[in-house]
């Protein structure tokens, strides 16, 4: 990205400091949740209702997160929230390795392979990336009825392959797009078939778009709270329902400080992979709102 | 030279292939999207209530849509959030942009700061602001123990703010990702043309309002399009937030759409509702790609 030339900033050191106390403002405003978050998750219940959320714990205690993990009462069995978190990750990695492989092939074959009405393919797959899912929970769910996957993480694999399938392929067809014809020509003059060409030509190079595919697909899948709330049960529920099922309860003591380490532990997953790689992630935020 | 007839039928497999490789996700898409909302709409003809029923009964569904008190509070709710949310995130968005884009030291820190919540799922960023703002708990009670008594924030508990207390969770969400959306918009500028400007003596504030802003055109409409299309589907936030309460306070219609089919017997004005939702959105999305792929012939 090339940086635009501002005009040199000479209005002076305090107009400079204002500009700085302006930008970090802003990041305490973003940071402030996570934070109380954070230090309300290592605090007794007692600290937290007598003392002041924003103060850092009194007397430290990782207690809350064992009991977020292990014992916390979700519905009616005190499992913690792990069973759930393991069952986000069983829904998640196939659903996202599913849906990333089609929408290469999917890419590839509408930029390379290209045929009368591919843009109207194109163009169907694209509108299936915004509808609003309400339209399709009630026949979703008597169709993984009928199919005998109800309630499972089966079921929940094949609603986000579904519905994943218009961002992952729009990811790969515009990377794709922009890959030299030539290239693809020669191969096919040297007698590369369909496959050759993709896992020869196409592939070895598609590395940034798989890593900013993967990530959109795992962030989206496992923040996802419609679906799960919609089609999961009891034991096939993922992360977000489980903690918004902890938290929501209204049985017994509101425990606080189990309800931010729950929060911090279903957060987790994805803030490391944006941590890790943020630029990607950004990528894949910007191909998926600036189309085309 | 004649191609011999399994190099006929190669050619015929060549030329099927691709289209072959396509089909599971085109069928996918076509049963899934298509034929789904094709069923949602048929049924929001009909006189479900539990379960389905293929009866059908006309426009009655809409009318008792139209007729609901909850439907014409969740839409006034939606109006409210979604123009709150699309115009605070629009200009916080491009303010943190244009501040960012200052040779700012450390850039490199706070950008990444302003967009994680977007790597947030909406049900912990409402886990977060619920006791965040929570009168007994958050923010009113620390301002009283840092000595402000009279201090009083209790949106959320309050029927007539708890709808602002939802865009302001969203906002703190969405803003960074329109601020990096600005902000690429910002650094695709051209910027021989700015310094031109400068040269005739354009003020900074003039450079920003008559030249810059102006080029970001696209990005307002990108961020128009993803910021709305987010409002009407909106739905995790206000059920982690304040679960539609406190009474129907913030009700919306994806919330409105989940109560009445799943949990009201009602499918059929639930169908109805989630109709009138994908035609709201459709009369943003489809002119929008339609325009995006023109484009790009």
């Amino acid at each position: 990205m090339s940086r635009s030339t501002q005009p040199s900033f000479r209005t002076g050191k305090i107009l400079r400091a204002a500009l700085y106390s302006v930008l970090i403002l802003f990041a305490v405003y973003y940071l402030l949740p996570l934070f109380v978050m954070l230090v309300n998750s290592v605090k007794t219940l007692d600290e937290i209702r007598g003392g002041n959320m924003m103060s850092l714990p009194e007397a430290f205690t990782i207690e809350p997160w064992l009991v977020a993990w292990s014992k916390a009462q979700i519905g009616v069995e005190p499992t913690g929230l792990s069973p759930y978190f393991i069952n986000s990750i069983m829904m998640v990695v196939p659903a996202v390795a599913i849906s990333t492989a089609l929408g290469a092939m999917n890419g590839y074959v509408l930029t390379k392979w290209r045929f009368p009405g591919d843009k109207i393919i194109f163009g169907l797959m694209l509108f299936a990336c915004f509808i609003p899912f309400q339209i399709v929970l009630i026949p979703m769910a008597r169709v993984l009825g009928m199919i005998g996957i109800a309630g499972t993480t089966s079921g929940l694999v094949l609603v986000h392959v579904v519905y994943g399938l218009g961002f992952t392929t729009l990811f790969f067809r515009n990377y794709y797009a922009a890959f030299p014809d030539e290239l693809i020509k020669a191969a096919k003059m040297d007698g590369a078939g369909f496959w050759r060409t993709f896992t020869r030509i196409l592939l070895p190079s598609s590395g940034p778009i798989i890593v900013v595919t993967v990530i959109w697909q795992f962030t989206n899948i496992w923040n996802d709270f419609l679906f799960g709330a919609s089609f999961a049960d009891f034991d096939s529920m993922p992360m977000t329902v489980a903690l918004n099922n902890l938290v929501s309860s209204s049985t017994g003591v509101k425990e606080y400080n189990v309800h931010f380490a729950g929060a911090v532990l279903a957060a987790l997953p994805t803030l490391i992979v944006y941590v890790v790689s943020g630029r990607y992630f950004v990528r894949g935020l910007m191909a998926g709102a600036v189309k085309g | 030279m004649q191609p011999s007839l399994p190099g006929k039928a190669q050619a015929t497999l060549r030329e099927v292939l691709p289209r072959l490789v396509l089909s599971p996700s085109l069928f996918l898409i076509l049963l899934f999207v298509y034929g789904f909302i094709i069923y949602t709409g048929y049924l929001s003809l009909t006189d479900s209530r539990m379960l389905p029923s293929y009866d059908l009964e006309g426009l009655g569904n809409y009318a008792k849509l139209w007729g609901q008190r909850n439907w014409l509070i969740a839409l006034q709710n939606l109006a409210i959030f979604g123009i709150l949310y699309i115009a605070i995130c629009s200009v916080l968005g491009l303010v943190l942009a244009i501040l960012l884009d200052q040779k700012i030291r450390g850039e490199g820190i706070l950008r990444p700061i302003y967009l994680y919540p977007m790597a947030l799922s909406f049900i912990v960023t409402g886990t977060a602001w619920k006791w965040f703002l929570d009168p007994g708990l958050g923010l009113e009670n620390t301002m009283h123990l840092w000595g402000w008594e009279s201090f009083t924030f209790n949106w959320i508990k309050d029927r007539n703010m708890a709808i602002y207390t939802v865009v302001i969770a969203a906002v703190w969400q969405s803003s960074g990702f329109v601020m990096a959306m600005f902000l690429a918009g910002l650094r695709g500028i051209d910027s021989e043309i700015l310094k031109a400007a400068q040269m005739d003596g354009a003020s900074r504030w003039s450079l920003y309002t008559r030249i810059v802003i102006p080029q970001l055109r696209p990005v307002f409409l990108s961020a128009f399009v993803v910021l709305a299309h987010l409002a009407i589907k909106a739905y995790d936030l206000v059920i982690a937030l304040t679960n539609g309460g406190p009474g129907r306070a913030t009700e919306l219609p994806a919330t409105f759409m989940y109560s009445y089919t799943f949990t009201r017997n009602q499918m059929g004005v639930g169908a109805s509702s989630a109709v009138i939702m994908l035609a709201m959105i459709a009369s943003i999305i489809v002119p929008y790609l339609y325009s995006e792929l023109r484009e790009r012939r």
